[in-house]
């Protein structure tokens, strides 16, 4: 039998039309959040730090804020898409019904992934309001928006299937993704740091992400652009071994 | 015949380490309602949640329409309807989204004018833009069963699909699992209410401790295990029963107007010739005679504690 494409289609419409029924919220809070950091770091700190590699400081910013959004929403919403029929039972029908593994993920970290792009996008839009955007390179910008979003959903689908409770739903989110993403030169050129700290930073995956946004808008670097699409793919890579390992064993998805 | 579904030496040892199945062999023919009695925790729902692919087997295998349920788990499920025993429903989708998603979900393209006369049939279509969670608990279970059946499918399980569900609804459930069976559906029913799988079930298997007990045609079940009741009604009442017809373990009832014998139909002799005989020898008179068969649930609960 050919690919259930109804199946998927069907879990991606259920998912996006729960998103839609929050769409106010949806929009609003991102386009609130882009605008305080906009407040707080671009005039700010921004008055201070006039340019960082020859960018001004609140459009050298706008790669990473995005990126912040991007990371956190993509995991928060395939994670919470897949746990809460875990949670409330009504998992059985998916389990029941003659999907693959595949198709289940196309549907939920397919829509998953399509909301932060939309968001991403929003938070695009809202920055051009305070800052003169420019996009050098914009299919690779493109490139890292739709593989950041995949990547991450994909991630958030296995906190998802992972987590036993809301509070592990939280803590990867909150204890491990923000603090590498503030930390990953989302706003400040990692090469303004000690050489030891700048090190230490190489370890942290977000840097790489960072980065080769970064180039895409202004064709200024931290780490090569190869190399960070090398890990972004990478890391796509880990997430859906261990996703296909899920399915193959059924781990936390039947008894 | 081919069987609808053939599960054979199925075991399922859950990861705490309890056995909820062992060595389960089970023929469902195609077409017919069959209902599976056991009591609680006999491995009912474990048993369906693996058909369906829920719960992973540890052992054994089960076919449905031939086709193996892991190695082409499209064909078996596409056919396979679920009406789970809890109430597991989605709270802010509207009864139209959720029942079209299910059909979506099995593969089907949509077909409005069918879900319609799945809701309609269910008397739900007055309420299919309301939201799920406004709804009472009867009317959810109603909802998963339009779920199960939005896509068409060939075989319904339906696991204590009575529970906390009134008579009005019994009744429509009934019926419209009477007229899916007019249309070929297969039905696997699980019930604790006995009188169902007496009404309903053409054959009924029996389960307890993760084992299949038995399995009958309904009414060879009964006629083949139904202890009989004989009850004698006498001319004048007496009371006590006499020493001479001590052996056959005689009760009286309506203030010693009756006389009841308990008998076995499944043994050599009722012992019904030398009981009349011996009514006339005591010179005890009767005006009437007539047996009463013990119902389903009496074999029923003669089984399982028979076992443990
Ligand atoms: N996930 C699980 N982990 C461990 N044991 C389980 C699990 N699910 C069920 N069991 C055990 O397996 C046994 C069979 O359970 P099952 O739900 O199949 O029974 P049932 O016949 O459907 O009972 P009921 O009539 O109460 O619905 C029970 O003893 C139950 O406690
Ligand atoms: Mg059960």
């Amino acid at each position: 039998m050919t690919m259930n494409t109804h199946a998927a289609r069907a879990i991606y419409l259920f998912e996006m039309g729960r998103t839609r029924r929050t769409l106010l919220q949806s929009i609003v809070s991102p386009v609130i959040s882009t605008c305080l950091y906009f407040v707080v770091f671009g005039s700010a700190i921004g008055s201070r730090i006039t340019e960082v590699d020859g960018v001004s400081y609140g459009a050298f910013i706008v790669p990473g804020l995005i990126m912040l959004s991007l990371l956190t929403q993509s995991i928060s919403n395939a994670s919470f898409g897949i746990y809460f029929p875990r949670f409330t039972g009504t998992i059985y029908e998916v389990l029941s019904a003659p999907i693959s593994p595949i198709e289940i993920m196309l549907g939920y970290v397919g829509a998953a992934a399509t909301k932060s792009i939309i968001l991403g996008v929003i938070i695009l839009i809202t920055a051009a309001f305070f800052v003169p955007l420019r996009i050098e390179h914009p299919v690779v910008m493109l490139l890292f928006l739709v593989l950041t979003a995949v990547s991450f959903s994909l991630f958030g689908f296995l906190i998802g299937i992972w987590a036993d409770g809301f509070e592990k739903l939280q803590v990867i989110p909150l204890l491990i993704i923000t603090p590498l993403t503030f930390l990953g030169g989302s706003f400040y050129s990692i090469d303004m740091l000690p050489p030891f700290w700048r090190n230490v930073t190489l370890f942290n995956p977000v840097v790489y992400l960072v980065s080769g946004f970064r180039w895409s808008f202004h064709g200024v670097a931290d780490v090569g652009i190869g190399l960070s699409l090398a890990m972004t793919l990478a890391f796509l890579g880990v997430c859906l071994a261990v996703a296909t390992w899920i399915f193959k064993t059924g781990y936390r998805l039947k008894t | 015949m081919q069987p609808a579904i053939a599960v054979t030496g199925l075991s399922k040892t859950y990861a705490s380490g309890f056995a909820a199945l062992s060595q389960i062999d089970l023929e469902i023919r195609p077409g017919e309602i069959f209902a599976l009695l056991g009591p609680n925790g006999a491995g009912k729902t474990t048993l369906i949640n693996i058909i369906c692919g829920i719960a992973t087997a540890s052992a054994g295998t089960v076919l449905v329409d031939g086709h193996d349920n892991v190695a082409a788990y499209r064909e078996t499920r596409s056919r396979i309807g679920l009406v789970p025993q809890e109430l597991t429903t989605d709270s802010f989708e509207t009864v139209w989204t959720t029942v079209s998603f299910s059909r979506g979900l099995f593969g089907k393209p949509k077909n409005p004018a069918y879900v319609e006369q799945v809701l309609r049939d269910l008397s739900l279509f007055d309420k299919k833009d309301a939201k799920i969670i406004t709804l009472s608990g009867g009317m959810k279970r109603r909802v998963l069963i339009a779920k199960a059946l939005a896509h068409e499918p060939r075989i319904l399980f339906l696991d204590e699909p009575s529970a906390g569900v009134d008579v009005e609804l019994r009744r429509d459930m009934w019926g419209l699992v009477r007229n899916l069976r007019e249309s070929g559906v297969t039905i696997v029913l699980t019930t604790h209410y006995i009188e169902e799988a007496e009404e309903m079930a053409d054959r009924v298997g029996v389960i307890s401790g993760g084992r299949i007990i038995l399995v009958e045609d309904k009414a060879a079940l009964m006629q083949k295990l139904g202890r009989k009741r004989l009850v004698i009604e006498l001319h004048s009442p007496i009371e006590t029963v006499p020493d001479a017809l001590g052996s056959y373990g005689l009760t009286l009832d309506a203030a010693g107007a009756e006389l009841v014998y308990t008998y076995d139909t499944r043994g050599e002799r009722t012992g019904i010739t030398s009981l009349l005989a011996d009514l006339k020898s005591a010179d005890i008179r009767f005006r009437d005679l007539r047996t009463e068969q013990s119902s389903l649930e009496d074999i029923f609960v003669g089984l399982v504690s028979h076992r443990t």
